[in-house]
């Protein structure tokens, strides 16, 4: 007996595991028939706020169930509790001290306390981060984004790669666009530059800019 | 910090493809539109390796420059930064050809044999 070195040829895609979950959610949503955002960010933008907007907007005509991902707690659920929509939080702590993402298991694993054929919309609120996320499909059909001007004209080209994959942009915290040297033209040359015409909303959950917009293209692109 | 997240997959599809044998090599292939940080995924694979088949396997990073065909003109470009535009026509209208690669390529693992039976494992 002897050790010898062999060498075997693998070729497998690292997401290739977390694909193939995001595909079995994605079957259950069509059986469902859910239209399913994954909704991106970095801490702070406003998801939440948008979504307190979007849920207020809609209710009584678009049934929208949320699926809230954070690192630790369930404040931002217990935010949308007063509109009595199917939610479900799901704690990424379990396992490094907390991933900074949702991946397509998490979100499996949640799944199960919402009532899909119920649901119209499922709204997917990823963890505060603007690199992660972008890396893992959970199931969704659009991805997007929002983007508050606060953080500065240059972050797509800084990170391409959850601007590249949006379907959607809301650009947010407008309200602030007075009080800030937000150069908006900069920024959407920038971001034309890493996903050309994407589409764009500007909006502010402060006054309400953009929502009405934002629910229309929500309601057309979901067909509901 | 998803290099963790991924440095778990490379050790899981490693471990799985080595069926007991003791992994030393792991070759990953990085496309540059990945926003995966080597450093930082190495130190991850080392981590996560601790306890498995490929503790203390040496993850072999190779990263894959980014390139696209215009749909306009045909013309292959390699794209070094954003925007990403074809070096002959200057149009946006590109099919991403290279880049977005993450995957495990191969592995190196010893293995125990009797010294007549040198099976290659491809």
């Amino acid at each position: 007996m002897h050790r010898t070195a062999v060498k075997k040829v693998v070729l497998e895609g690292v997401l290739d595991a977390n694909d193939a979950l995001a595909e079995a959610n994605r079957q259950r949503f069509d059986h469902a028939n859910n239209f399913v955002v994954n909704m991106m960010s970095s801490p702070g933008a406003g998801k939440t706020a948008l979504l307190e907007h979007t849920l207020d907007r809609t209710l009584g005509k678009v049934r929208i169930g949320v699926l809230e991902g954070d690192v630790q707690t369930t404040l931002d659920a217990d935010r949308l509790a007063r509109f009595h929509t199917p939610i479900v939080q799901v704690n990424t702590d379990a396992g490094f001290g907390g991933e900074c993402h949702l991946d397509a298991n998490m979100v499996r694993s949640g799944l199960a306390e919402l009532p899909l054929h119920d649901i119209d919309v499922l709204v997917i609120e990823n963890v505060g981060n603007l690199v992660c996320p972008a890396e893992f499909k959970v199931g969704e059909d659009v991805r997007v984004m929002v983007y508050a001007i606060t953080e500065g004209e240059e972050k797509p080209l800084k990170y391409p790669l959850m601007f590249r994959s949006a379907d959607l942009v809301l650009i947010n915290k407008m309200d602030l666009l007075p009080h800030l040297h937000f150069d908006l033209e900069l920024f959407l040359r920038n971001l034309d530059a890493v996903n050309p015409g994407v589409g764009r909303i500007l909006t502010s959950a402060a006054t309400g800019q953009g929502i009405d917009e934002w629910c229309l293209w929500l309601t057309e692109r979901g067909n509901v | 910090m998803h290099e963790l997240a991924i440095a778990g997959h490379v050790v899981d599809i490693a471990a799985r493809h080595a069926d007991g044998r003791t992994v030393t090599k792991v070759f990953l292939k990085v496309g540059h539109l990945r926003q995966v940080v080597p450093s930082a995924l190495s130190f991850s694979f080392d981590l996560v390796a601790q306890g498995t088949t490929v503790e203390g396997a040496e993850m072999v990073l190779e990263e894959v420059p980014a390139a696209g065909r215009c749909q306009d003109c045909g013309t292959e470009s390699v794209l070094k930064s954003f925007p990403l535009l074809c070096e002959a026509c200057g149009e946006s209208n590109l099919q991403i050809t290279r880049g977005e690669e993450l995957y495990v390529e191969s592995l190196e693992m010893e293995e125990q044999q009797n010294n007549e039976e040198l099976i290659a494992d491809r």
